[in-house]
């Protein structure tokens, strides 16, 4: 069984202490794979001074703790990691932080890409950024649904159940 | 049937964060979303079949064919940009 865990929470988090929990007395991990998604200091050209997350408490655990269980019956991980940060974030500051333990380092450059475009289309959380001209709610992007795609599974397919799922897309070149 | 309609994000904001809704007939969460909408004003404006919503049953992600039942907690939200 693969180690999973998930914070969401207002304060930083620390890549190097994470990292070291996520080895941590486990001898066959031979890979880890970190994303660190940040706060773009220019969003279209305009200057954000602050975001603020919100997000739907009752569910974002739940939500996350279920992708990260499908990333782990679809890559053989030995550890995985979420921290998602709420709050109002200034630019230029970590928002979150998907850490993956394997034991070689294809399937945890796969599943830390599966478990990021997973939860940026589908964990209950959104984005308004604070810029020169106010504050305004981002938008969701086209991209990401299209980056979810390629795992087999629709955006827009929301009612279907994690365990429906297609297969896993074969080895993508890097 | 009584059920709990939460908001988030641009619909919190336009409309609150939650509300008791009651009807006789809605059968399942797009029901409910129209009929919402169907009070105009706000409500048409986040709500209508021209904005992109999401919605979650229960606190699980859904699509509008999902069954609303007595005591369930639906929300409505705009696609998530989380991450």
């Amino acid at each position: 069984m693969a180690r999973l865990g998930v914070s969401i929470q207002h304060g930083d988090f620390d890549l190097a202490a994470e990292v070291a929990a996520l080895r941590e007395s486990d001898g066959g991990v031979g890979a880890v794979v970190t994303f660190i998604g940040t706060v773009r200091e220019l969003s279209d050209g305009a200057r954000v001074s602050a975001m603020e997350l919100e997000h739907y408490p009752a569910m974002t655990e739940s939500a996350i703790e279920a992708m990260m269980g499908e990333a782990a019956a679809r890559f053989d991980i030995r550890a995985a990691r979420v921290v998602h940060r709420i709050g109002v974030l200034a630019a230029g500051e970590q928002i979150v932080l998907v850490a993956v333990a394997s034991a070689h380092r294809g399937t945890a450059f796969q599943a830390c890409e599966f478990l990021i475009d997973y939860l940026k289309t589908r964990a209950p959380f959104w984005k308004k950024e604070t810029t020169g001209s106010g504050a305004t709610w981002v938008d969701a992007r086209v991209a990401d649904d299209a980056a979810l795609a390629r795992w087999g599974i629709a955006a827009g397919d929301l009612a279907a159940p994690l365990d429906h799922m297609a297969a896993p897309p074969g080895r993508r070149d890097r | 049937m009584k059920i709990e309609v939460r908001f988030f994000a641009s619909l919190r904001e336009a409309l609150g964060s939650a509300e008791w809704f009651e009807h006789a007939s809605a059968a399942s969460v797009g029901e409910v979303r129209d009929i919402l909408a169907a009070r105009g004003g706000r409500y048409a404006e986040v709500l209508g079949r021209q904005r992109a919503v999401r919605c979650a049953r229960n606190r699980v992600l859904c699509d509008e064919s999902a069954p609303a039942a007595e005591g369930d907690e639906i929300a409505f939200f705009p696609p998530v940009t989380g991450g």
